[in-house]
């Protein structure tokens, strides 16, 4: 029998040498040129990442051929980010450019650093997923094909961070993000009440609703789900797969904005409603990659230096979000699920 | 057999970005299940719609998570992906490899799998995409061979991840990968033996920028922080500030709580250290000039989630300063209370934010024996709901 339970590889064994020298003891970083950073330690040793594109869904080919470069220029060490960049690791100064070179030769984007995007973080979509409203990684490549000239520089106001979920389970901090895009299903889930019957733990499926819109239907042994409170988020669908949710009529894309994670002058926020919904129109997804570099633009051309999209909105207001942007304000955009009062305004000061 | 021409697919080669299609062509040409997998998202494509089934139990021996069960709807068109079930592989803490590393563990999945991978999923895993049920369990040891142990799946503890930290960031207030390295260790059979009401995320950054999206993405976010005051290097602001850096609109005027001012006259940052939040701008702006503290350790925020099913959390601090220093042991016997009463008290699928907001914020630290400080909240409660415990209230019978 195989070992178990021994962990994770131990990252001692897994950093270069200049980093296990300077662990912790890093001084301050800078950033040269797009995508590449250059870390001076206390030492004074110096070390260069340099960061490029990846498609995230990668062939055993891909890894191959980037352990090749990091051999060549790196002495055999390189990571990935928390967004699922690679970065190249250079302790060699003189490398440096030879290895920026031979990445330009070989189309690689070498960016995601500063004031830019940086990768996408996304879900499995059609390619792996049993719950997808949408595919992800075909929405990825369509959005950054236009958009990755503000990967490979840094002329954004602040950072800009995206993330696509084919669902709203949200994989992946959509609900936290610049600019998110989530699938979103439309209508109660169809149901097959002899696959119910047969194959389904009632209690739980009802248990999982969270709007109780789900009741028992004993008859039937099965269940039926009140139309008027679903909200189709597809849990009962996960417990139960006679619960068709999955729908290609009325599936589609919403969009969301003005989230952020990090703590940096103002506190982490939720990503909030800009387009309810957008049709799902593969393989380009043309509707939602104008709608997301509309949204960009729109930003970059109004925010303040080092403004992130929350922070602008924020500023701004949303009345002049839906103005600048010429985004729709919709019922759709007022909350009617849990902590709804939390967003309604209670206050005279609003613009016109 | 199914039509071999991707015409939908294809059109997503085309651009500058890296294509997803062409990896998974470089894949194809050598895996039938690869071929089959393009095939069957093609028709997705044309369709709209997904076809995988829901995941069936599969699994290693020894083992009750860490593989994701996935079966074809169309097995008859795409016999190939009949079974394509995922291995989630532990990452290294803070992503880091060596190239020998990554060629042994390509070699294992092109001789088991489809020869796809994600590098990572969102979670922090290598994801091993797809392969058979015959071939996971020889996969998986000669992984183990190789020193590749299993993520988490299920009902339990997940994958713990975290950000680069040490390693390369000079705003490290902690050691975030050898924290992730330990705690995975620590309670591997959490992990690998999923035994909670649903899942449970551990994510570490190791300062208040987040860079592993902790607060949003785990149900126990360790940040780290510091204690006493950042540190201004006077000298080297005003290099900043004499090379034309805009102090007042990037640092002055962005500082939450107005800490900071400019001395025109001594040319000079003042700075109001009880007023600073830690919110890492000024730090981020002029990194030669600005750094962290000294005393130095963890806030625990708890709760982050995403949206399903009752709400999107953003995680709550219940722990405003924790030493976070090898072998971590008030953070584990912490980390052991929570679980413990995740797993009496929570529902099936129901996560531990939800389960706080359903019992009450009060009833869960009292549970664990955490004492109330202000830092929990952002404003004391507006409500006079408040719920008297036995032993504060004269007993009336």
């Amino acid at each position: 029998m195989a070992r178990t339970d021994f962990g994770p590889p131990d990252y001692r064994q897994m950093i270069p040498p200049v980093i296990a020298r300077n662990y912790g003891k890093w001084k301050y970083h800078t950033i040269p040129q797009p995508g590449v950073l250059k870390h001076v330690s206390e030492s004074g040793e110096v070390l260069y990442s340099v960061r490029i594109a990846s498609a995230r869904l990668v062939s055993t080919d891909f890894i191959q051929e980037i352990c090749d470069i990091a051999d060549k220029y790196c002495d055999g060490y390189l990571r990935f980010t928390t967004r699922h960049n690679v970065e190249f690791l250079v302790s060699d100064e003189t490398k440096l450019q030879p290895l920026l070179d031979e990445l330009k030769s070989r189309n690689f984007l070498v960016g995601g650093t500063g004031n830019a995007i940086s990768n996408v973080v996304h879900t499995q979509g059609w390619v792996h997923c049993h719950t997808p409203a949408t595919d992800a990684s075909g929405i990825v490549k369509s959005m950054m094909d236009e958009l990755h000239g503000y990967f490979t520089t840094m002329k954004l106001p602040a950072r800009l961070r995206l993330a696509v979920a084919c669902c709203v389970n949200m994989c992946g901090a959509c609900h936290c993000s610049d600019i998110a895009i989530v699938g979103i299903h439309r209508a109660v889930p169809r149901i097959n009440h002899e696959g119910v019957a047969k194959a389904c733990e009632i209690p739980s499926v009802i248990a999982a609703c969270p709007t109780g819109a789900i009741r028992p239907n004993p008859k039937l042994k099965s269940v039926e789900v009140i139309k008027e409170k679903c909200m189709y988020c597809g849990n009962c669908y996960t417990m139960c797969p006679s619960m068709e949710i999955q729908d290609a009529e009325n599936d589609g894309i919403s969009i969301w904005v003005g989230g952020k994670v990090s703590n940096a002058r103002t506190a982490p926020k939720f990503s909030r409603l800009a387009i309810p919904y957008l049709p799902n129109n593969p393989p380009r997804w043309p509707e939602v990659t104008d709608a997301v570099k509309h949204l960009v633009e729109v930003w970059a051309a109004h925010a303040k230096p080092g403004e992130r999209m929350g922070e602008w909105i924020d500023r701004i207001g949303w009345e002049r979000f839906f103005k600048l942007t010429g985004l729709p304000f919709t019922d759709k955009h007022i909350d009617d699920f849990n902590f709804a009062p939390t967003t309604f305004r209670s206050t005279t000061q609003f613009r016109f | 057999m199914a039509e071999s021409k991707t015409p939908l697919l294809d059109e997503l080669e085309k651009g500058a970005w890296p294509s997803f299609v062409t990896e998974m062509k470089k894949a194809a040409a050598k895996k039938e299940n690869a071929k089959d997998l393009m095939q069957q998202l093609e028709k997705s494509y044309k369709d709209k719609i997904g076809y995988w089934k829901h995941g069936g139990i599969v699994g290693v021996k020894g083992y009750g998570g860490g593989v994701i069960g996935r079966y074809s709807a169309r097995p008859d068109e795409f016999p190939n992906v009949a079974e394509f079930h995922t291995l989630r592989v532990n990452q290294v803490p803070g992503f880091f490899y060596t190239t020998k590393a990554l060629r042994d563990l390509c070699e294992t999945w092109d001789k088991y799998g489809s020869g796809l991978t994600n590098f990572h999923g969102s979670t922090g895993d290598i994801i091993l995409l797809g392969t058979n049920t015959q071939n996971l369990q020889p996969c998986f040891d000669e992984l183990s061979e190789k020193g590749w142990d299993l993520g988490g799946s299920g009902g339990g503890l997940r994958t713990p991840s975290g950000c680069v930290g040490m390693a390369r960031c000079e705003f490290a207030c902690i050691d975030s990968m050898d924290f992730v390295l330990e705690v995975t260790r620590h309670f591997q059979d959490a992990l690998h033996r999923p035994a909670w009401p649903y899942k449970f995320k551990i994510k570490c950054s190791a300062c208040p920028n987040d860079c592993a999206a902790a607060t949003a993405r785990s149900d126990l976010a360790i940040i780290g922080t510091w204690r006493d005051t950042l540190k201004i290097d006077q000298e080297a602001v005003r290099e900043y500030v004499n090379n034309g850096f805009n102090i007042y609109g990037l640092v002055i005027g962005k500082c939450p709580t107005k800490a900071l001012d400019w001395d025109a006259e001594k040319k000079e940052l003042k700075f109001c250290a009880e007023d600073c939040v830690r919110c890492m701008n000024c730090i981020n702006m002029m990194p030669k000039a600005i750094s962290i503290g000294s005393e130095r350790g963890a806030t625990v925020l708890i709760g982050g989630k995403a949206p399903v099913v009752k709400s999107a959390f953003i995680g709550w601090v219940i722990v405003p300063f924790i030493k976070c220093e090898a072998p971590y042991t008030e953070l584990f016997d912490l980390i052991t209370k929570i679980t413990e009463y995740f797993d009496e008290h929570a529902k099936p699928r129901e996560r531990i934010g939800e389960l706080i907001y359903r019992v009450g914020m009060g009833n869960f630290l009292r549970a664990i024996g955490l004492p109330p400080v202000p830092q929990m909240v952002s404003a004391p409660r507006a409500n006079p709901y408040i719920f008297w415990q036995d032993e504060e209230v004269v007993n009336r019978g």
